[in-house]
């Protein structure tokens, strides 16, 4: 424990002692809905609990009520995979990009920043309104990506310049004295140099468009997203089924979390294993973590 | 012969080269596809229908600044600006104030370099989770008959429950701090885990207390940090009506939520034309503070 921390001294332990009463405040209510979940069939939306059951688990499983919240899932994860792929493919090329420099790379640079500062509705109104405009129906798979697009990109592009903006040119350089194509730098050096970058990335584009609500709420049609779906359901049902999706989805997104970091972290080791053998410093690996922020 | 390879030989590194030359643009075009027909063209239509013709039923192609002198003539809507203002100004002391605490504990309170690391993502790890679930998750905390009342009646503090926890805008405050507080620890932490340790010590030595060592060397350097910090916290609160639908009931006004409404009752010039003020409002902001602080060279 000791080597964690530098010499306590009061005003230490003060702000100590704030951290951790921040991370209850950020995790005690999410814990909370999970022991809610549990309530039984007569259960409320409050404590006490009126016995302990699954029962609110397979309203959303099996439902027989209202609210059937499996075909909002479904949506959301695949439009989460596409938004995720087209994050990672396009934020990448853009890292690339700036990397070598290209005119009006600055206007582009405040257009990612206007469209992250952006106000979701009106995205979302700008988008539905271009839809009936042209007399087309927007859906969660066309206006609803064009909308989830203009939230992930913006997080995907600046990780990406974050990350170009601590690579080292000099291993590239080396790269080309030894003969390698520009394809062979791209593919043998500079991709995977980023890997664990775009690993982030995904992490993000998949996170952003999975649980996204407000670009989506005004584009998404008839057939909503999980997100929507749960919104309607905080205004119009007071039930807990509304904890027990809230919990599972919660569960869903830290399984992908610790799957994104496992992938990470088995590329970082065998990038260890490589970087032992020719004898660079760690402190490279440090640096590649710190971008993935 | 060896002449004309010559001219072959320079005619496709000519084309390499104008290749090379544009590979660039080429790499950057999908982004900027993606965010012209998604982002640019949108403004553009809201724009466009913000001075269109509403005569409280239908919307018709035309152009007036009715919507626009409606929304500055009217008390209420200055009312949701000045609403949103406040639930701004309040939501980013107390982000900043806990954000610049938390950072400067992970920073420099914390020696190990994957201690740190693990911390701070305990932090991040609720952004990845569903915001949707973050804010209802508030609900049995802070109703009539949730925890805190039933905490507070218990140690004897008030008698009955306190109404105005939930469905209020001490409800959405709560939630704003809960969502967005690490949109401040992340610049903080980033520019403070730049300062150089050997700063600090040097400081130190030359017998600078330790007040004197914040308010000369780390609240300085952290100013970036505040300022993208800041930039984050006024996008999302002035844009959010979530949490305000959520936990709100309607009790609070913003200008976001009233932007929603609008749409939602059809009255699309005056949703576009509030939309477009708020726009204007949030690049003027940032604006200003971009112009304090480069970004790109924070990258």
């Amino acid at each position: 424990m000791i080597s964690f921390w530098q010499n306590s001294t009061t005003p230490m332990k003060i702000r100590g002692a704030i951290f951790l009463l921040f991370v209850i405040f950020l995790y005690g209510p999410l814990i909370t809905i999970g022991f809610l979940a549990f309530q039984g069939p007569e259960g409320g939306l409050t404590f006490p609990m009126k016995g302990f059951s699954l029962y609110w688990f397979k309203q959303v499983i099996l439902p027989d009520y209202l609210f059937d919240f499996r075909l909002p899932w479904l949506r959301s994860f695949i439009l989460g995979i596409i938004v995720m792929i087209i994050t990672i493919i396009i934020s990448f090329m853009a890292g690339l990009a700036y990397r070598r420099g290209f005119k009006g790379s600055n206007l582009v640079f405040y257009g990612v920043i206007g469209s992250l500062i952006a106000p979701p509705f009106l995205i979302s109104l700008g988008i539905g309104l271009g839809f009936a405009n042209l007399e087309l129906l927007s859906s969660w798979y066309s206006g609803g990506l064009g909308a989830h697009l203009t939230w992930s990109l913006p997080f995907g592009v600046l990780i990406m310049l974050a990350i170009f903006a601590r690579f080292d040119p000099s291993i590239e350089e080396a790269a080309t004295d030894l003969g390698a194509t520009s394809w062979q730098r791209l593919r043998f050096v500079i991709f995977p140099i980023v890997l664990p970058g775009l690993i982030a990335i995904g992490l993000f584009g998949f996170t952003l468009s999975y649980d996204e609500f407000a670009r989506t709420s005004l584009v998404a049609g008839d057939a909503n997203t999980l997100p929507v779906d749960m919104v309607s359901a905080t205004a119009n049902a007071a039930r807990p089924d509304l904890y027990a999706v809230g919990t599972l989805t919660t569960i869903f997104s830290l399984l992908i979390i610790v799957l994104a970091f496992g992938v990470v972290y088995i590329l970082e080791r065998k990038r260890g294993i490589f970087s032992a053998a020719t004898g660079s410093s760690t402190d490279e690996n440090e640096n590649y973590t710190k971008s993935m922020h | 012969m060896s002449i004309q390879t010559q001219n072959q030989e320079s005619e496709t590194s000519k084309i390499s080269e104008i290749f090379k030359k544009y590979s660039a643009y080429f790499q950057a075009s999908p982004l900027v596809i993606v965010l012209f027909i998604f982002a640019v063209v949108p403004v553009a239509i809201i724009l466009m229908y913000s001075v269109f013709i509403f005569d409280g039923f239908v919307t018709r192609p035309g152009f007036t600044f009715t919507s626009y002198i409606d929304f500055f003539s009217e008390w209420s809507s200055l009312l949701n600006l000045w609403h949103t203002a406040r639930i701004f100004i309040i939501t980013w002391v107390i982000t900043l104030v806990l954000g610049f605490i938390i950072s400067y504990f992970l920073v420099f309170d914390l020696i190990s370099f994957r201690v740190k690391v693990f911390f701070f993502l305990l932090t991040v790890v609720p952004f990845w989770t569903s915001g949707v679930v973050r804010m209802t998750s508030w609900i049995p905390f802070l109703g009539s008959k949730g925890i805190l009342n039933s905490f507070l009646i218990n140690i004897g503090i008030v008698d009955e429950p306190v109404q105005f926890f939930l469905f209020s805008e001490f409800a959405v405050i709560v939630s704003y701090i809960h969502m967005f507080t690490l949109f401040m620890v992340a610049p903080l932490f980033n520019v403070m885990a730049r300062i150089n340790p050997n700063l600090i010590e040097a400081a130190k030595d030359q017998g600078a207390s330790g007040f004197q060592i914040l308010r000369f060397i780390i609240i300085p350097m952290s100013k970036p940090g505040i300022i993208i910090g800041t930039i984050f916290i006024v996008a999302l609160v002035a844009t959010d009506f979530t949490a305000i639908r959520i936990l709100s009931g309607a009790q609070s006004g913003s200008l976001a939520n009233s932007v929603s409404v609008a749409f939602f009752n059809g009255f699309y010039p005056i949703a576009a034309a509030q939309s477009v003020i708020l726009l204007a409002l949030l690049l003027l902001f940032v604006g200003g503070l971009m112009r304090v602080v480069d970004i790109r060279k924070q990258m």
